[in-house]
């Protein structure tokens, strides 16, 4: 029997693996008639995800904890399966500042947010303005991140606003602000504008870090396990399509429709293959990560939008559902971790880790996963990571 | 709201929708409506006017924006989620299948929220409604047509002869930077929601 299942996204490349799902059959293959709705806010997909117009939705990894925590509208608990695919973000500046900068490496963002820091240093009185998508996105937080380390205070020194994502161009161009942090194409699109340069990648900031997620009501865990399991299945199917470099050139036609996000042809393709490095199946992109989940959890309670409490934290950890992804892999031919958590900034290299493969042991190629500042984050650590801000 | 009549702030790209929610509200005795139709500067303009209750489109891509502005500034006395009432699930479906959203501060009685949602979804719906036979009709009628019969409008309404009529359709569409057709198109729809023929009949309740 086929399952109608409607999903919500945002135009960005990391819908890809849901686009993909539809398009190149993977739904249908697991009894799934995949409907796919664009959005304009991710507010209108938090909402409508909550009132059943949407059975599934493109979400930014931190939104999912923040509805079960109860800190946005519309008290509609929510699960994440599966992830959709790590980086793929990046910090684009105006040409003006990456000028003013001197010569940035975009693969060193302790040099360039040093720069940074030392530019802002030189204009008391000025503050820098830079946009991100919405205050619970792994945007705002890498960008944070990468500020603090580089000792300017994310709300003082700058100002951080927030911004629809198919607008940040436009304001970088037209001045309104110094640059953004967002996923792609609109990095890539600025760049080949000539509005704006990348000065540094979420990978460089926190290698293979979290972004989209595919998020679900938690009544479905009760109500319809099987189409959970199929969900994920077909969407693990179209991410091994989406990252197979001989089906790049049909990825790129896919996401320039009309329907998806309506942009020519090459500026996907550069999307896809740009230094945001937006990676949809290799290194368990799609693995739902409790660390993960706990990290973005701490970036809250540190920009004090959460109180930390160890049910707040229990709560974060429990929207991320490795034990659905594993029960929806367990007879396929693909690597799960064997862990739920790992120490994040534990791999300075990529190794091979301790894995399952149709339910038996096997290894599966991880990493790297470090911060630029060198620190890591252990998740049976929190309240130690959480005192060190 | 120890002071009667909440005030209610209508964000709307679309000013046509603005203006039948804000006739709306003031037939239904809200007399502090204020509508917000341009996003720049946005936060000094809510600040400005501290509403109660911000009655928002939900095509408008900033609403992230406008969430996120809400929650951290004091523009807002204490907004709080939104929909009428979280417990009220049909209502909120029938707000989002409308095309609504409403950000109401801490406080404000149920009843009244209730009473303001209720009458922005029937004139949204009452809206899209319009333009989808205005777009019927679009395809069957050329622009001159719509400029012909919005200049006769102008011409019983304001009983001016035609030759002022035109002038006043021009003069409107260079100050607001449109065509013509346009200016004539929001006429005649504006008209046809806040006539005394209005269908919903929310004008006169």
């Amino acid at each position: 029997m086929t399952t109608q299942i409607r999903a919500g996204f945002l135009p960005l490349i990391d819908a890809a693996i849901l686009i993909v799902a539809r398009e190149q059959g993977f739904a249908e293959t697991e009894n799934i008639a995949l409907t796919l709705v664009r959005e304009t806010s991710w507010a209108n997909v938090r909402d409508r995800l909550a009132v059943g117009h949407f059975d599934a939705a493109h979400m930014l990894a931190p939104m999912p904890l923040a509805a079960n925590m109860g800190l946005t509208a519309i008290g509609q608990k929510l699960v994440v399966p599966m992830a959709l695919g790590l980086g793929g973000n990046a910090v684009t500046v105006s040409n003006a500042l990456h000028a003013s900068l001197g010569a940035p490496d975009m693969q060193d963002p302790a040099t360039s947010g040093a720069q940074l820091s030392a530019f802002i240093a030189k204009r008391p009185g000025q503050r820098l303005r830079f946009a991100v998508v919405h205050p619970f996105s792994a945007h705002n937080f890498e960008l944070r991140y990468w500020l603090s380390a580089s000792g300017i205070a994310p709300d003082e020194d700058v100002e951080i606003v927030v911004l629809p994502p198919a607008l940040v161009p436009d304001a970088l161009a037209a001045g309104s602000i110094d640059g953004y942090c967002v996923g792609e194409p609109w990095n890539t699109l600025a760049v080949r504008a000539g509005t704006g340069r990348i000065l540094t990648t979420k990978n460089a900031i926190w290698a293979s870090s979290p972004e989209k997620v595919l998020a679900l009501p938690e009544t479905m865990v009760r109500d319809a396990p099987d189409t959970i399991a199929s969900m994920v299945r077909a969407l693990t199917a179209s991410a091994r399509w989406c990252a197979d470099a001989a089906n790049a050139d049909a990825l790129a036609k896919l996401l320039a429709k009309e329907s998806y996000l309506n942009r020519p042809e090459p500026d996907m393709a550069a999307a896809l293959s740009g230094p945001a490095g937006y990676e949809p199946f290799a290194r368990a992109a799609t693995f739902p990560w409790q660390s993960h989940a706990l990290w973005l959890y701490s970036q809250m309670v540190r920009w004090q939008m959460v109180e930390h409490s160890a049910a707040n934290a229990q709560m974060a950890m429990a929207t991320y559902r490795p034990d659905l992804y594993r029960v929806a892999l367990a007879d396929i031919e693909i690597a799960v971790p064997a862990a739920n958590a790992k120490v994040e900034g534990a791999l300075g290299a990529p190794a091979h880790v301790g894995a399952k493969t149709g339910g038996k042991d096997s290894a599966l190629l991880m990493g790297p996963d470090g911060f630029f500042d060198g620190c890591s984050f252990d998740p049976d650590r929190l309240d130690d990571y959480l005192s060190s801000y | 709201m120890l002071d009667g009549s909440p005030t209610v702030l209508v964000i709307d790209t679309q000013p046509a929708r603005a203006a039948i929610i804000e006739e709306g509200l003031r037939a239904a005795g809200y007399d502090r409506v204020e509508i917000i139709t341009e996003i720049t500067g946005i936060a000094q303009q809510i600040e400005q006017s501290a509403p109660d209750v911000i009655v928002m489109d939900l095509g408008n891509p900033n609403r992230d924006m406008l969430e996120n502005m809400l929650s951290i500034t004091r523009a807002v006395k204490r907004p709080v989620a939104m929909f009428v009432d979280q417990s009220d699930r049909q209502s909120m479906e029938q707000a989002i299948e409308a095309g609504v959203s409403a950000y109401v501060v801490d406080g404000l009685r149920k009843e009244r929220v209730r009473t303001i949602m209720e009458m922005a979804i029937s004139r949204f719906n009452a809206f899209s409604r319009l333009e989808r036979e205005l777009e019927t009709a679009k395809s069957a009628l050329s622009e001159r047509t719509t400029i012909d019969k919005a200049k006769r409008l102008v011409m019983t309404s304001r009983g001016i002869d035609e030759d002022t009529a035109y002038a006043l359709l021009r003069s409107t569409a260079m100050n607001q930077n449109r065509r013509i057709a346009e200016v004539a198109e929001g006429l005649l729809m504006s008209a046809a929601l806040l006539g005394p023929a209005d269908e919903d009949g929310g004008s006169s309740k």
